[in-house]
């Protein structure tokens, strides 16, 4: 497996987290054992896995080290002391993975996803007991009478019975809940039609009566189960953005104290006004103003930029952003919740919670249906009872015949059976939907808002040459680059790779931070950096562009140009977006200059530059207040907030993790076309589940009536409503017809090759759930 | 009718057996990580998970 780029993992930084940092993660398990959690957010296959487990567990007093890739985490037991996990994240980071502590009673609170098996042992349970009470069920069918129909009656209440009080909890609660804050929802009609089925059921069973509903009651549950577990599915996978954020925070930091010394700090220890040194590589823990030093900071998580800025005495610095170059130290200005990614963590939270307040179209269909069933259920047992003149059991009996044909297996499959469908599409087409509501938000979007970098561009950057280069001066270029670890260096590095494999001698080699690597050569001085830096001569020469040009001797003998390359089909896509009338909007954490000069040239002519996360969420909400249908299509942690605000959101596989959690749907081609795809398909989807509603309401004309007039027995309730199921789902399937949106035929092969490799891997996921 | 005072016992216990296993699988973890287990099955060394490390091959404490 050498899918890991470990050996490229810088490691400087690993020496800020001594075991003062370390060991209050520590849980103390009994005796001399203790144990750890860390997330490993870098691991991403098994080779990955099993690096890490074979290292730790060779090491002394290792009891259990064992990975988790789902959640990304690694649980680790140990005998011994509690320092000794400063030797274990060392022997990680030796491995080149990045590691973080984690609560441990947190991160079990969160992994253990108790609901998830609380409801996949209701599954089984009713399962177990829909086999076999069907069983003997069509034995009563196929004409058991006297004895024999008496027993069957009798075993199946006996299985029945107590799987409907097991698995029944999940409707039943929900039911209760809801009838407590005086409202209706799907779970009280499903609660009442399997109680009052079973009820009736073991009372028949009682008198020895020819008909009982016990079949009805347990495949009913067991259906519903299901489609709730894939229901729970879909949102536990929507896992909430927070708690990833909150690993982003540094467990300490260095601090300066008065007298020099260097002292370890927890950042909850951290206060205002101190000095807090950042060593090349670690994330700032708090928001500060530089007091010395100077470096390359990438300040990603804030602009979206993925080029790094050089910072100096008196920047400011954020919370979350990574020092690239040199060392830093900061005084400390903001703490906690007050700090840049404190703001970011907050706006997430009133964002998701805004978002759980939508009402889903099954909700609101359910608030109309089940007052509707009752009242029919009502009349039914009123009607009958009056017409036979007070035989109270067979009203009874017809009145609850009415709400378990009534009850919502058809209505209930209406909407996931099309989500289900919708999502395998867009799966097909490269899209991954992980908010199973969020096809309902997206069909009637009017308003697409784009981020600028990683999103309308691709985030990599094109390195060119703007002059010609001759192979040795190229040869020193590659070494020179390689010396340095500024992303910059390492796209030159990338654009030269097969010269740099010659052997070059460089002598003292230093790095200036913000500025350049200078080495000698032969005798001569050499220069890769930033052209204020390099050329004293007033005339370059050389394009305003260029970032970093390389000199020999002062002399300027390259210029290297950097580029941002347009997404696939971003201006087609863009166009198509416009005639279909929708108002498109960029905004990006990126210079004026840079946004214009994007927006011009893929012709939208509403774009904002320059936008804080917290300004892009502000400009949604506005948006969205003026009645807009908002979908945001961002990638990075500035567009997090923003993406958990809109109506509906997408974002591109390359998107930071807190962006693609934050989002409704990750599209994993390198093409936009996915925006096409997705409002197209859950368009549709809409469409076909307005379509099931009709449906599921017409089976209910046809079959309530029947019911209500006391036609319908136990075989003809089982066939109706598999019937009416079946007919459901087959129109859900009809879905798959919907034709691929067009402009893919730009593709270059290599993005098909890799987003094909990406669906694999995905389909091996699917499979397992 | 004898035939079936057999037989449904037998039909009950076999499915039994199908919940109680799956309830076992359940509880003791195998399904918590299903995209490392997916992983697991080609590593050529795993270790069984029960085994312990050679600190521990000494008759525990306890």
């Amino acid at each position: 497996m050498s899918c890991c780029p470990a050996s490229e993992v810088v490691k400087a930084g690993s020496q800020g987290n001594d075991q003062a940092g370390l060991s209050q993660w520590v849980e103390h398990l009994d005796g001399n054992r203790e144990s750890i959690e860390f997330l490993l957010p870098t691991i991403h296959c098994g080779g990955c896995i099993n690096k890490i487990e074979t290292t730790l567990n060779k090491m002394d007093g290792v009891h259990k080290a064992r990975v988790n890739l789902s959640t990304k985490r690694l649980s680790l037991e140990w005998d011994g002391k509690k320092q000794s996990a400063s030797n274990f994240f060392e022997a990680i980071s030796g491995l080149g993975y990045d590691a973080r502590p984690f609560n441990s009673a947190a991160a079990a609170s969160m992994s253990q996803d108790e609901t998830g098996k609380k409801l996949l042992r209701a599954v089984a349970v009713a399962g177990f007991a829909a086999a076999n009470v069907m069983l003997l069920s069509v034995s009563v069918w196929a004409g058991a009478e006297g004895t024999t129909r008496q027993l069957f009656h009798w075993i199946s209440a006996l299985i029945a019975l107590p799987s409907i009080v097991y698995s029944g909890r999940p409707f039943f609660y929900s039911a209760v809940k809801a009838l407590s804050h005086k409202n209706l929802n799907m779970d009280v009609p499903i609660s009442l039609a399997v109680i009052l089925a079973a009820g009736m059921s073991l009372f028949e069973t009682i008198i020895g009566g020819p008909e009982t509903y016990f079949d009805a009651a347990v495949t009913l549950l067991f259906f519903l189960l299901i489609g709730r577990y894939l229901d729970h599915m879909m949102r536990e996978k929507a896992r909430s953005a927070v708690s990833q954020l909150l690993t982003l925070n540094t467990v300490g930091a260095t601090v300066v104290s008065d007298d020099g010394s260097h002292v370890y700090l927890p950042v909850d220890e951290l206060t205002l006004g101190m000095t807090v040194l950042i060593a090349p590589g670690e994330r700032v823990p708090v928001d500060g103003v530089v007091i010395s030093g100077v470096s390359d900071v990438d300040r990603s998580i804030v602009t979206g930029e993925a080029l790094p800025e050089k910072l100096q005495h008196g920047a400011k610095v954020e919370a979350g952003i990574v020092n690239l170059t040199g060392p830093l130290e900061i005084k400390v200005t903001a703490i906690g919740k007050d700090t840049f990614l404190g703001e970011v963590i907050s706006l997430m939270e009133t964002a998701e919670q805004g978002k759980a307040r939508y009402m889903r179209i099954a909700d609101r269909a359910a608030s109309i249906y089940a007052p509707a069933v009752h009242g029919l259920a009502a009349i039914t047992f009123f009607g009958w009872l009056w017409v036979t003149g007070g035989d109270w059991h067979s009203s009874l009996f017809i009145a609850i015949a009415v709400l378990i044909i009534t009850c919502p297996c058809a209505l209930g499959l209406a909407v996931p059976a099309v989500q289900i469908v919708a999502n395998g599409i867009l799966f097909k087409r490269g899209v991954l939907v992980k908010d199973g509501s969020a096809l309902e938000r997206m069909a009637d979007i009017d308003t697409v808002i784009f981020d600028k970098t990683g999103t309308l561009t691709t985030g990599d950057f094109s390195v060119d040459v703007d002059r010609q280069v001759s192979s040795e001066t190229k040869q020193v270029i590659a070494a020179l680059a390689r010396t340095s670890i500024h992303p910059l260096s390492k796209s030159i590095v990338k654009l030269f790779s097969s010269e740099s494999n010659a052997k070059i001698t460089l002598d003292n080699i230093v790095e200036y931070p913000g500025m350049g690597v200078q080495a000698d050569w032969h005798g001569k001085t050499v220069q890769l950096g930033s052209p204020r830096w390099i050329a004293e001569e007033k005339n370059l020469g050389i394009e305003k562009q260029s970032r970093v040009v390389f000199a020999i001797d002062g002399k300027v003998k390259a210029a290297f140009l950097f580029e941002d390359s347009i997404r696939d089909g971003a201006s087609s896509v863009i166009s198509q977006l416009i005639q279909q009338g929708k108002n498109i909007i960029v905004l990006s954490g990126d210079s004026q200059s840079a946004v214009k000069a994007l927006a011009t040239r893929l012709g939208i002519n509403n774009f904002f530059a320059q936008l804080s996360p917290k300004q892009k969420v502000q400009f949604v909400e506005k948006e969205i207040a003026r009645g807009k249908k908002v979908l945001m299509v961002g990638d990075g942690i500035n567009d997090a907030p923003a993406l958990a605000t809109a109506t509906a959101s997408l974002a591109p596989s390359s998107a930071s993790d807190i962006g693609k959690t934050a989002a409704d749907m990750v599209f994993t081609g390198s093409s936009l076309v996915s925006v096409l795809d997705v409002l197209d398909i859950s368009r549709r989807a809409t469409r076909h589940v307005h379509q099931n509603f009709a449906m599921a309401i017409l089976y209910n004309l046809v079959a309530i009536p029947l019911a209500m007039f006391g036609f319908a027995t136990p075989l003809f309730a089982s066939i109706v409503m598999s019937s009416s199921s079946i007919l459901v789902t087959s129109n859900a399937l009809r879905l798959r017809l919907a034709p691929k949106s067009k402009i893919s035929e730009t593709k270059n092969p290599v993005s098909t090759f890799q987003s094909e490799a990406l669906e694999t891997k995905e389909l091996k996921k699917r499979v397992q759930l | 009718m004898s035939g079936l005072l057999v037989l449904i016992p037998i039909a009950l216990f076999l499915s039994g057996l199908g919940l109680v296993a799956f309830l076992w699988t359940l509880r003791s973890g195998q399904f918590d990580d299903l995209e490392g287990s997916a992983e697991r099955i080609l590593f050529e060394d795993e270790k069984r998970p029960t085994k312990k490390g050679p600190e521990n091959s000494q008759p525990d404490s306890k």
